[in-house]
């Protein structure tokens, strides 16, 4: 069941549509990549998420009911351009912020204390922000955004500017969220941590969804019949085997003198009867599809659809 | 806790924990007291050095007059630092010696045929402006001696003539709701209405700037993004607002406290005149300035006139006064806060503001040069209008307080000051709810006009 939907967003500045008929479905639990090219609308459908701004059309459900102001103490949010009070200190600002989400003082303070302990940081309550390193004031950003155990949690381009130490600890603590039945928005453009993380997916682009679903649907629907290949063996008799329904994409030797090639199918055919055509004329080490990456993915969407819309 | 109320808090505390603030409430009444004193101090030093001015007498034919015939002898009285030195013997080529290398203040030529002829022009030959007080010193006595003289030609003894020469004094005294006041005490009214619009115009520029400042943080610190996310962007703003409002108001309150003090410290100062006295002669020459200056006291004689005229107004007055005070004050700042606001909201940086800032700065500096004009003629059409205008009235309707206006005109004021605060605030949040979040684009008013169409 999701969690979340944006059910037929509508939003325009003026003349300029920001976006259009846009729907995402977010299971409860899931980790939900937003992914989409500058100036495609993400913002604009977070920031009406978040409650900032309003939908000239369209519906926001969250948990079954539909999205009202009180509910924003659900959700929390990372903002991809990260800010805090370069003046106040690092505690009272935190026990601020914390207390405008609506925590009270007592709560906020236990929970600041448990995850400041956890990252290590207890030493930093009483410097001022700009004491503090870029890496250093994100985190204490990255705890205002999760302390009061929000149900949806939106993070903007979460992982820019750490280093990756730092990164991989965050993303860690975004798993542990996530197992402990958050749901997570997350809009990026580093495709590597769309793979690593994301179980759905949506894609935006000119104000539309372009591209919705899990991961590996999307991956299945956007796959080109490309194999793999590792085998031991002559590499042109193996070539006389395979006829103009196979071209090889790619071919390398390997240090231990193993051979790899990848073979790109007609549609036709399928992996098996590769695999039998090749089979008793050389060793086979290994064999898979090669399904595309999210980055394949996405640059492959984005301009399948600015083809079609430049034909308009 | 109240969101808005945690807002307040934090924009208060901020505020007032800073060294700035506290540095600020402690100089601000000598800042204050010395904005107003540094002009009438300034005067006095330029008038400290004694002028002495020749006069020179020339007979009929222009020659020199030897000093048994000087005629004119000493008809000048010395003022404080005017003196006159009578000099015989002077021909027409050594007075322009006179005026040309002497060190005289100036030198005034007096030609005998003044005596038996009218119109007959004197010239004063100086270096400087002389002050209008030099010049009338001069016609004046002249004009009393040749008059006294005439008469005295009719054979009129001089006592004769001084038991005839009236000697006046004018004394205004103005109708109030059936009762006539004393001038001291209008000139008293007069320097509170002005005070009081000063100050309020100071306060809404000091602190109106510290709200747009504030947005301008927010907005370039991006914190902005988080925060309305919990709260509204009209709770931020509101609560912005007020949370320097009260900054401004305990400033307000600490300078009230701070120059009563010092008002208490110096009325014990006056009433004890040997004090007094050792004073003076301790603060010899600087001292002496001070005392002159008439924004303090004229001399120790005038001090118990201030002070009976401060006595006679009526405690109700005072409350009238503050309590329309306190209201135009918050009004006021209100109205021009909001607007404040949203030209934070709008800009990217303290830089870009100066094209939004003509639609607040206009208004103000016009209410201030209206005031001062109101301080001369309070009952004027154009400070009658300008106390009605919203824009302008927090400042200007000061100005007629103290003389009390009728009632409807206060009402009218102070009714399209809060109708047109609540119309701005709305605006304001407009602007302000679509500012806040945009980044990077020039910003034109009628981008501005069209942030009020968008839906929240």
């Amino acid at each position: 069941m999701p969690l979340f939907e944006a059910l037929n967003i509508d939003k325009s500045y003026g003349q300029y549509k920001a976006l259009d008929d846009v729907t995402i479905h977010v299971p409860e639990g899931s980790i939900y990549g937003l992914l989409g090219p500058n100036g495609a609308g993400k913002t604009t459908l977070i920031r009406i998420i978040n409650r900032i701004t309003a939908p000239d059309k369209g519906e926001l459900i969250l948990g079954g009911k539909k999205l009202t102001i009180k509910d924003v103490i659900q959700i929390g949010y990372l903002p991809e351009e990260r800010g805090l009070y370069k003046k106040m200190k690092v505690g009272e600002q935190s026990l601020y912020l914390a207390q405008l989400k609506g925590l009270s003082k007592n709560d906020a303070m236990k929970k600041l204390k448990f995850w400041f302990e956890k990252f290590d940081m207890t030493h930093w309550w009483n410097k001022k922000i700009e004491e503090l390193s870029k890496g250093m004031a994100q985190k204490v950003q990255f705890i205002i955004t999760v302390l009061h155990n929000p149900k949806l949690l939106i993070f903007d381009e979460p992982f820019s500017g750490f280093d990756p130490v730092n990164a991989t600890m965050l993303k860690k603590e975004v798993l542990d969220l996530k197992k402990n039945g958050t749901t997570i928005i997350f809009s990026t453009h580093d495709m590597a941590s769309v793979e690593e993380l994301c179980d759905h997916i949506t894609l935006i682009d000119k104000a539309k969804t372009i591209l919705e679903g899990r991961v590996s649907d999307i991956k299945q629907q956007y796959k080109t019949h490309l194999f793999e290949l590792t085998y031991m063996g002559n590499t042109d008799t193996l070539l006389q085997k395979l006829n103009d329904d196979y071209s090889i994409t790619h071919s390398k030797t390997m240090p231990g003198g193993e051979k790899l090639i990848r073979i790109q199918l007609q549609e036709k055919s399928n992996g098996n009867e590769l695999l039998t055509k090749v089979l008793a004329h050389v060793e086979i080490l290994a064999f898979r599809e090669v399904l595309p990456s999210m980055n394949e993915v996405f640059i492959k969407a984005v301009s399948k659809n600015s083809n079609t819309s430049n034909h308009e | 806790m109240n969101k808005i109320l945690l807002i307040i808090r934090r924009e208060y505390l901020t505020r007032v924990r800073k060294r700035a603030f506290i540095i600020m409430t402690i100089l601000g009444p000598i800042i204050f007291a010395s904005f107003m004193v540094v002009p009438y101090l300034l005067v006095n030093l330029e008038d400290s050095d004694i002028k002495t001015i020749a006069v020179v007498e020339l007979d009929e034919q222009n020659a020199p007059v030897p000093k048994e015939n000087l005629i004119f002898n000493n008809i000048f009285e010395s003022k404080d630092k005017l003196k006159f030195e009578y000099l015989s013997n002077i021909d027409a080529i050594t007075v322009e010696n006179l005026i040309q290398y002497s060190g005289y203040y100036g030198v005034l030529i007096l030609n005998h045929r003044l005596l038996n002829e009218q119109n007959i022009d004197i010239r004063f030959f100086t270096k400087k402006q002389p002050s209008i007080g030099i010049e009338s010193h001069i016609s004046q006595s002249l004009e009393n001696f040749l008059f006294e003289r005439n008469l005295e030609k009719m054979n009129l003894s001089p006592e004769v003539i001084k038991s005839y020469k009236p000697h006046i004094k004018l004394k205004v005294s103005r109708l109030e709701k059936g009762e006539f006041k004393e001038q001291k005490l209008i000139d008293l009214k007069r320097g509170i209405g002005y005070a009081a619009g000063f100050l309020i115009y100071f306060f809404v520029f000091f602190f109106g700037a510290q709200v747009m400042r504030g947005v301008i943080e927010e907005k370039t610190n991006r914190i902005v993004e988080v925060i309305v996310t919990s709260v509204r962007p009209f709770q931020l703003m509101i609560g912005k607002i007020a949370g320097i409002a009260l900054v401004g108001l305990t400033q307000f309150l600490a300078w009230i406290l701070l120059t009563m003090g010092i008002y208490q410290f110096a009325m014990t100062q006056f009433t004890n005149p040997l004090k007094m006295a050792q004073q003076t002669q301790q603060m010899q020459p600087m001292g002496n300035t001070i005392m002159n200056s008439p924004m303090i006291q004229q001399d120790n004689t005038e001090a118990p006139a201030m002070v009976k005229a401060l006595n006679s107004i009526k405690p109700s007055f005072y409350f009238y006064l503050l309590g329309t005070f306190i209201f135009y004050f918050i009004f006021g700042y209100l109205l021009y806060g909001a607007m404040f606001a949203a030209i934070g909201s709008a800009v990217d940086s303290e830089t870009d503001t100066q094209q939004f800032m003509l639609p607040v700065t206009i208004p103000l500096i016009i209410s201030i040069i209206v005031m001062i004009n109101a301080i001369t003629n309070p009952e004027g059409q154009l400070v009658y209008w300008f106390s009605i205008i919203p824009f302008t009235s927090p400042v200007v309707m000061m100005a007629r307080i103290p003389f009390e206006p009728p009632v409807g005109d206060l009402i009218l004021s102070m009714a399209l000051l809060v109708g047109t605060f609540l119309a701005m605030t709305w605006v304001a949040g407009k602007v302000y709810r679509t500012g806040i979040l945009m980044y990077g684009k020039k910003v034109s008013y009628k981008e501005i006009f069209k942030w009020l169409t968008y839906k929240g």
